[in-house]
């Protein structure tokens, strides 16, 4: 039972992967970009986290993935942040429909 | 049969993904570019090294062929004045010539790679015979530290020359005028305390598993970088003076002990078989401090103001 809700939390999270690449490949610009992949990936690798941590037999494995999750939260929002300040300073204009 | 065909895709796949990021990075004329894919070619290097069955190696290309260089590289490319005439450097008469060089070193490589005779298995078998008295149940340590233990001690005079020669050559450049972002500042406060634990643990299991003085250092050098980075300046640690002697602690140490050793047992780093464990750790402890301090410096790219 563990094993099939595990499987399908994965699968939801290579889906979140997908609908992340996507968008890295389809949106206009840096910052809906950046939007696409650190929040899509986030919440997919969330997903594939706590998919793996509830087939584990170990309760410190599974404590573990979550950490991982967690420190790529954070190192990933971060680094958007980041890299969306460093462009707007540089003059960057964020897309807009017109 | 299924997961043996998955692994070789997988593969296949880094192999051309290796190949491809080389190539991009040698031909591209812009050099932010080169450095960033210089970056991803250290990343997609250590999963290499991994599937290889090699996670020390892997650690190490991580942290400081892909991290620590990387943030040099970055570091230099700010400092420099721009190119504009970079890809004249390499003029299309120059090319044939590059070209010729390099496929005659990989036609050597491969010559003597292929002229290896099959089945040689160099000293593995001794030296994992005499690993049980090495004091550390790591191979690569027992290497490094016991085994080898004079490679590393100059490999560490080498670190600590590397630092003297970048601040004998100037003093550490000025920091830009503009403020970094203050979420910077947040980052700074939450992660240096993981990376610290990080960096410890890697230096601790470094005795039993991958892991080690290199990598820890490299791990906890981050953190330095990431403090000057986000504008904090390093006297704020401690005394500027205790810098200079952070960066030769590991050196000493390690000196020491192979005197010490040397006089009481008349052999270089033959270290004592009852207590050989805690004195690798004791020099891969001050190994770690010193190779950190020396990475820093490095970041820095000058000595220190009020040094």
């Amino acid at each position: 039972m563990t094993e099939l809700i595990g499987t399908i939390l994965v699968l939801a999270g290579v889906a979140f992967f997908i609908a992340g690449t996507i968008g890295l490949l389809r949106f206009p610009d840096l910052y809906t970009r950046l939007h696409a992949i650190t929040k899509a990936d986030n919440s997919g690798l969330g997903l594939v986290a706590i998919g793996l941590a509830i087939q584990t037999d170990h309760l410190f494995k599974a404590v573990v993935y979550i950490i991982i999750w967690i420190l790529v939260l954070f190192a990933s929002a971060i680094g958007s942040h980041l890299l969306a300040s460093q462009a707007y300073q540089r003059g960057i204009e964020p897309w807009s429909k017109n | 049969m299924v997961e043996k065909l998955i692994f070789l895709f997988f593969d296949v796949v880094m192999c051309a993904g290796l190949l491809w990021l080389a190539w991009r990075m040698l031909t591209t004329t812009d050099l932010f570019m080169a450095v960033v894919l210089f970056i991803s070619f250290g990343l997609l290097m250590s999963l290499a090294w991994i599937r290889l069955n090699a996670p020390d190696v892997a650690l190490a290309e991580a942290s400081l062929g892909s991290g620590v260089t990387g943030a040099l590289f970055l570091a230099t490319l700010g400092r420099m004045q721009p190119l504009p005439a970079f890809h004249d450097f390499f003029s299309q008469k120059t090319n044939g010539v590059v070209v010729l060089l390099s496929l005659m070193i990989t036609m050597t490589l491969s010559w003597i790679l292929f002229s290896v005779p099959d089945g040689l298995d160099g000293l593995r078998t001794e030296a994992l015979s005499s690993l049980p008295d090495s004091g550390v149940s790591s191979p690569v340590t027992a290497v490094l530290l016991n085994f080898r233990g004079y490679d590393t001690l100059l490999e560490l005079v080498v670190l600590l020359t590397a630092a003297i020669g970048v601040w004998a050559l100037g003093n550490e450049l000025p920091t830009p005028e503009s403020k970094p972002p203050q979420f910077l500042f947040i980052a700074v406060r939450m992660l240096i305390p993981l990376i610290f634990i990080v960096a410890s643990y890697l230096l601790w299991i470094g005795s039993s598993k991958p892991g080690g003085a290199f990598q820890g250092g490299a791990v906890l050098a981050a953190a330095g970088i990431l403090w000057l980075l986000a504008g904090l300046k390093l006297n704020r640690l401690c005394k500027l003076l205790y810098w200079r002697i952070l960066l030769v602690i590991g050196p000493i140490i390690f000196s020491c002990m192979a005197l010490i050793f040397l006089i009481s047992n008349k052999s270089l780093l033959t270290y004592p078989a009852k207590s050989v464990g805690s004195w690798i750790l004791l020099i891969e402890a001050g190994a770690f401090v010193s190779i950190t301090i020396t990475l820093i410096a490095l970041f820095m790219g000058g000595k220190p103001n009020n040094l």
